[in-house]
């Protein structure tokens, strides 16, 4: 549904987007990750035909991106990472032109605009001015915007930024309904463990370039061989430190006041085996957890370094 | 009907543009500054012109028509540009221009719809001061195709002024910018092509003398003198101001080549949409390439 072939961007000398290829099928939800600056958003806004590539191909359904723009607006919903909206409207309005603008036919808008407020759960706030919403309700305002015309492909950037936690959980529970839906979604976060749960497959972009492109459940059972310790002492932290970071299957510890971060690849009989190692040398140890799977951890070792 | 029209007559933009504007305090705050303004000065003028006479010659009142149509002028100069300039720079400004380019409505439907709303609310002006204009009339002294004459030019005039805020707002970025570059220009067309025409008419009348010991005169000066919007109005009423004096021993109604109204319209109605075009350009994020390059 989605393809690029050595996509390029340069703006002057900075290289934005370096040489991407991407190949997105249809119905599934790719993740794309990574920093600031990275080129997630240059790329975004190349497939909603917004900006030419320097060199390369971007396609999205078949249709060439700068020859057939408008074959590919039909196609696209676009949410950009910021974006404003209208004084003067209210919901209802705000919709109603973007439904015009669409070339929907008037007599079928009322309806349509009412399931969509239902769909992102704004339907409360039909006559009020949109820019008396919360940050939460326009974005989910803005997803509803992007739905109007029904498109196959969401093109998301960073749809849960700025978002409150209660915002973020609406926010991917209206994604998880447009997945099963069945639309093509490509969508940009920064926060990990959220994508994971929605993504088929997570791309890592820094600099540019794709360093890593994986399905999730790939990295999701790295991420299972891989556990942070977290272990909380009275006081002589930095003495626990010493005894376990040469340890095998240790593959880094932090300090942090007193608890020690072990970064651990071991077994669970390991993991019993350096607890009772700390305890017999009588060090106070006050609690020993494991941490919930840390998507983020695996993402940094992977893309550690690329960009430096 | 709509549908079949290249440009629909009510398309999204121009409805969420009127809805926009009409909810807003300023637009009528706007109109009621400027009929007080054009009004104001009209009826001041009245006043002061009339009040000491016991009578009036309808022929000589026409010029209390030329100064509100002048003013009326000056005043579209100053209120086009300030309403386009900030259209699209203030769509980008406020992050929506890159949501609807990604829509099906074109470059140029926006460019057009945001023209047309913008000009559609200095026509209510124009047309809000009709009243002040009836009773200019009631002292007589112009003819209806003077009328249609001034209408024309306002036309133009509107066109002229809101493609280039347009063009300077689909420039720059920013709204300030594209505002005060916007004013700039409509100064220098209001007050700069005069400026320029007068020290060109006074030069070649210098050069003439000192080279041939009289003056000839240069007929020519009507093509830049009736570029200047205020010149091209008042000769309406006074064909001769084109011509400044330059008209060849002949009079200067024989001397004109070309009615000034329709040398105006022709000259400025392309410029307009010229700068409509680039407007367009330089909205559309996927440029078509103007020239193909040459075979080689």
């Amino acid at each position: 549904m989605i393809r690029t072939v050595n996509l390029t961007k340069r703006y002057g000398k900075f290289l934005a987007v370096n040489q991407l290829n991407l190949h997105i099928e249809q119905g599934s939800v790719f993740g794309f990750v990574g920093p600031n600056g990275a080129g997630k958003s240059t790329t975004m806004s190349i497939l909603a035909t917004l900006m030419e590539p320097t060199s390369g191909h971007a396609y999205v359904g078949g249709f060439d991106v700068t020859k057939d723009p408008d074959k590919v607006r039909q196609l696209i919903g676009y949410m950009p990472d910021f974006f404003g909206v209208y004084d003067n409207l209210t919901a209802v309005e705000y919709l109603d032109f973007y439904a015009g603008a669409y070339d929907i036919p008037k007599e079928k808008r009322p309806a349509l605009i009412q399931d969509l407020l239902e769909l992102v759960n704004l339907s409360m706030k039909a006559d009020a001015y949109v820019d008396t919403l919360s940050r939460g309700m326009k974005q989910r305002l803005g997803l509803a915007r992007c739905l109007v015309h029904d498109p196959q492909v969401l093109i998301l950037d960073e749809p849960a930024s700025g978002l409150d936690p209660r915002a973020r959980i609406e926010m991917k529970d209206i994604l998880k309904e447009l997945k099963a839906m069945g639309k093509t979604i490509i969508i940009s976060s920064h926060i990990l463990p959220e994508l994971a749960e929605m993504c088929d497959t997570i791309g890592i972009i820094e600099q540019g370039q794709l360093i890593a492109l994986a399905p999730v459940d790939q990295i999701a059972s790295r991420v299972a061989g891989h556990r942070v310790l977290r272990v909380k002492l009275l006081e002589r932290a930095q003495e626990a430190y010493d005894q376990v970071h040469y340890l095998e299957h240790v593959t880094n510890a932090d300090v942090q006041e007193n608890t020690l971060l072990i970064h651990y690849t071991g077994d669970e009989a390991g993991q019993v085996a350096l607890l009772s190692k700390l305890v017999q040398n009588g060090l106070p140890v006050l609690s020993f957890a494991e941490e919930a799977g840390n998507l983020e951890e695996v993402f940094l070792t992977v893309t550690k370094g690329v960009g430096s | 009907m709509q549908k079949y029209l290249g440009f629909q007559v009510m398309n999204p933009v121009l409805v969420k543009e009127f809805r926009g504007r009409m909810r807003t305090i300023k637009t009528p705050l706007l109109l009621a500054i400027y009929l007080l303004v054009v009004g104001g000065i009209t009826f001041g003028y009245m006043y002061l012109r009339y009040s000491n006479q016991v009578f009036f010659r309808p022929g000589e009142s026409k010029e209390l028509f030329l100064i509100l149509s002048v003013l009326q002028l000056i005043l579209i100069g100053f209120v086009a540009p300030g309403l386009t300039a900030g259209t699209i720079s203030g769509e980008r400004e406020r992050q929506t221009l890159n949501i609807l380019l990604t829509t099906h409505l074109s470059p140029t439907k926006i460019v057009l719809s945001k023209l047309v709303s913008s000009l559609a609310f200095i026509g209510l002006l124009v047309f809000a001061t009709l009243p002040v204009y009836a009773i200019v009339f009631l002292y007589g002294g112009i003819s209806p195709g003077q009328l249609v004459g001034v209408f024309v030019t306002y036309l133009v005039s509107m066109l002229l002024f809101g493609s280039l805020g347009m063009f300077c707002s689909a420039w720059f970025k920013r709204t300030g910018v594209s505002t005060v570059l916007a004013y700039g220009l409509s100064l220098f067309l209001l007050g700069g092509t005069a400026i320029l025409t007068l020290f060109l008419s006074e030069y070649i009348s210098m050069y003439q003398y000192r080279t041939y010991g009289s003056h000839v005169g240069f007929p020519e000066i009507f093509y830049f003198a009736a570029l200047n919007p205020v010149m091209n109005l008042v000769s309406v009423f006074e064909p001769s101001v084109v011509m400044l004096g330059q008209s060849n021993g002949t009079s200067a109604a024989q001397a004109i080549p070309i009615q000034p109204t329709l040398y105006y319209a022709l000259v400025y109605v392309p410029v307009s949409a010229l700068l409509l075009f680039f407007s367009v350009r330089m909205v559309s994020p996927v440029k078509k390439k103007l020239f193909r390059k040459a075979a080689r």
